[in-house]
């Protein structure tokens, strides 16, 4: 192990580490461009050059591995004049479009100028003009001016995707960065191209000109598209409330775990948030009186709700009432739903399984087949046909055309994703009392006789359990859209109503009565869980494959 | 010159009271019969040049304006008519008063620029007039020169300023007095132009 001494501190370092990597460890930042942990060095971009005794020249500290008494200044008035020197040759052909570039307030050019840079300019050549506003790939926009060639997005498509959709071509101050002849980036993770590149020039074409970054605020979470269930970022609007028509999420970022999805996520998840703000919400407790929607006040509703559901279950049994729960709840609202469902309806048709009419894309990275981001959890929960020796969703469908099924309470599905759209119909038509509980209006919600509008993943806490048995927590963003609720204050007060109170006032208390009752997560906590998330136990060696996967 | 004087010891003719009384109430009854016979003359359409008060005779007459003053906002055009602004939200983010509503729009017709706003909105029910915005703006987009002042409507929402009324504005530099760099006041005409008519 190499001791090695940077700004008058020792630190030992494993073998093959490289000077930026042991610098991060005692927390001293070398600014760098082209220098990313998931990706290979190539040593282009030159602003992280330090000086290191007994070597004549400044060395980039991203591809120099440390070496046993090396002695690294990363801060002395040498380095400071290369750093500032190198901005200076950055910004020589790099146009000063920064009103108009979305990079503004997140960019590492602003930022180290100000951090290192200041200098006066001694260019008066006019700037080398290049391609503007370049139509690259579904998602992705590229201004060429504003490239400074670090070559990250190259990088990432070569080593990452292995799509190898971008060059630099041409060369000297011409060399500019475009997809290959014929090709565009159009890859399954063309968003993280996005997210590396460390000035303006590949922007979202989702979120061009919708806000200003520093209007921003960032809340952790997890992705809910699959059971990947990656770590994200939740940009929101709050400081200006009333930009973008309504849209109070403007974007999703990833974010770094090491465990699940390293610094990457896929644009499926990445775009696939809209309906958070969609006009199909569902904002209010509705009735379908006539053939025609009312809304309801949430006590009305519970009320009515709470009464027919008990005397369905009076009049016809508890084998005439079919509940189907869904995997995009989490581990809170599911455990809810098993207590009102089971213990104090005493049911036992319950499932969550609606297998999926199109096999989702599925790839060796991130991206899974089954588009639901707690699959894991609804089974370790117990909450399927199998556990329950009830009927299983198919089979709950074809008793409801029989009309042996009475009721049906359906969870945020859109059954016709999994059956036919006829047999729906016919299916839930002959049923007196169906309700819907779920974010956005579908065919199933339509055929409804209820309505209840619950929260999406944005807007509430809980944790969900990913294909590989990792429980992870997801954070409110923002406040629930009009009266929606989290699908276990539902369900909580569904169950007062009828007699058997839960004491739940907030998800831990949830979480906390799941973990003393579940044994798959014995144990747990909230802190527990961490922002990177915990495995339960017996998952060790599917955790392997997951990191397997990764590497690979 | 004024707030100083009255930390002065008074004189010796101040002392005495009545000299200083009644020099006072020469002074104001000079003005009151001065303007009594002016405006009597006026009255009789004998001589109509002279001003009959020292005030001025709003709004028939319009008091001249100082360059440093910060009347309403107009937007300023390109030499093709669009707006200058580019929608960097600059003037939005750093109004304290938040009364600036900017929603970006693609300029589809010229990739250079790329950036245009849908909407430009000021509420000038909220708008304090500290001029932050014209300070902030990279493009010199936003300026506080039209000499409009009288702001003032029936309702809320007519307070609020729209994109096409800013840059159809024009900078009315003809309602301020011009100084030299010295500052004393280069262009009497316009009090000249309110005292004649």
């Amino acid at each position: 192990m190499p001791k090695i001494t940077i700004d008058g501190t020792e630190i030992e370092v494993e073998k093959g580490t490289t000077v930026i990597q042991a610098a991060e460890q005692l927390g001293i930042e070398i600014p760098r461009y082209c220098y990313h942990p998931g990706l290979s060095i190539v040593g282009v971009c030159r602003i992280c050059l330090v000086e290191i005794e007994r070597m004549p020249k400044l060395q980039v500290a991203c591809y120099t591995p440390v070496t046993d008494g090396m002695v690294v200044h990363t801060n002395n008035e040498k380095v400071l004049q290369a750093r500032r020197a190198v901005l200076e040759f950055l910004l020589i052909n790099h146009p000063l479009d920064c009103p108009v570039c979305d990079q503004a307030g997140e960019c590492w050019l602003q930022n180290f100028y100000m951090q290192h840079g200041l200098y006066d300019s001694k260019m008066f050549e006019d700037k080398v003009k290049k391609q503007k506003a370049l139509d690259i790939g579904p998602n992705v926009m590229l201004d060429s001016e504003r490239c400074i060639l670090c070559s990250r997005c190259v990088r990432f498509c070569d080593e990452i995707t292995e799509t190898f959709e971008l060059g630099i071509f041409n060369r000297g101050d011409h060399a500019e960065l475009l997809p290959y002849p014929g090709q565009e980036l159009d890859n399954k993770y063309s968003g993280n191209t996005i997210d590396i590149c460390p000035v303006g020039a590949l922007t979202d074409k989702d979120f061009r000109f919708r806000t200003r970054v520093w209007y921003l605020t960032e809340t952790p979470s997890v992705c809910p598209g699959c059971s990947t269930g990656c770590n994200i970022s939740v940009h929101h609007n709050d400081k200006r409330p009333y930009k973008a028509g309504g849209i109070r999420i403007s974007r999703l970022k990833p974010r770094y775990n090491p465990e699940v999805n390293q610094w990457w996520m896929c644009d499926e998840g990445r775009y696939g948030f809209t309906y958070v703000d969609d006009d199909s919400r569902i904002v209010a407790p509705q009735k379908k009186t006539r053939g025609r929607w009312q809304e309801l006040s949430w006590n009305d509703a519970i009320d009515e709700i709470a009464n027919k559901m008990k005397d369905t279950i009076d009049k016809h049994g508890a084998e005439a009432f079919g509940v189907i729960l869904s995997p995009q709840m989490t581990n809170e609202d599911l455990f809810a739903a098993k207590r009102f469902f089971k213990e104090t309806l005493e049911l036992e048709n319950i499932d969550f399984e609606v297998a999926a009419r199109e096999k989702g894309y599925e790839d060796d990275f991130l991206m899974k087949a089954d588009k639901n981001p707690n699959t894991e959890g609804a089974k370790k929960l117990g909450v399927s046909a199998m556990d329950n020796s009830g009927l299983e969703v198919a089979q709950m469908l074809a008793e409801a055309k029989d009309k042996r099924l009475k009721a049906l309470y359906i969870c945020h599905h859109d059954l016709e994703k999994g059956f036919n759209k006829e047999e729906v119909k016919a299916a839930l038509s002959k049923v007196d009392l169906v309700i819907f509980q779920g974010t956005n209006q579908n065919l199933t919600s339509n055929l409804a006789n209820y309505c209840l509008p619950s929260a999406t993943f944005v807007e509430i806490d809980g944790t969900f359990t990913n294909f590989a048995g990792r429980v992870q927590r997801i954070h409110k963003a923002v406040e629930p859209l009009g009266e929606s609720k989290p699908d276990w204050i539902i369900f909580r007060n569904l169950s007062k109503r009828l007699g058997k109170s839960m004491p739940y006032f907030e998800p831990e208390d949830v979480f906390n009565a799941l973990v003393e009752e579940v044994d798959a997560f014995k144990g747990l906590s909230y802190e527990k869980i961490g922002e990177h998330g915990i495995l339960l136990d017996g998952h060790e060696e599917s955790a392997e494959k997951e990191m397997g996967a990764l590497v690979a | 010159m004024n707030i100083h004087d009255k930390y002065k010891p008074l004189t010796f003719w101040e002392k005495l009271y009545l000299p200083a009384i009644i020099a006072g109430i020469w002074l104001t009854s000079k003005h009151f019969f001065r303007n009594l016979t002016l405006h009597i003359l006026r009255a009789l359409r004998i001589r109509r040049s002279a001003m009959g008060a020292v005030t001025i005779q709003y709004p028939e007459f319009l008091r001249p304006l100082f360059p440093r003053l910060r009347t309403m906002h107009r937007l300023t055009k390109r030499e093709d008519g669009t707006p200058r602004c580019v929608a960097c939200m600059m003037c939005e983010t750093v109004c304290p008063a938040n009364c600036i509503y900017i929603i970006a729009d693609e300029k589809l017709e010229d990739p250079q620029i790329e950036k245009m706003p849908k909407s430009f909105d000021i509420d000038l029910g909220l708008c304090i007039f500290c001029g932050y915005c014209v300070e902030a703006c990279p493009e010199d987009a936003i300026r506080m020169d039209t000499g409009i002042l009288e702001i003032s409507n029936l309702t809320r929402n007519g307070m609020v300023l729209d994109m096409e009324t800013m840059l159809n504005l024009e900078p009315r530099q003809d309602r301020y007095v011009k100084y030299t760099k010295e500052g004393d006041i280069v262009s009497q005409e316009y009090l000249k132009q309110s005292k004649s008519e």
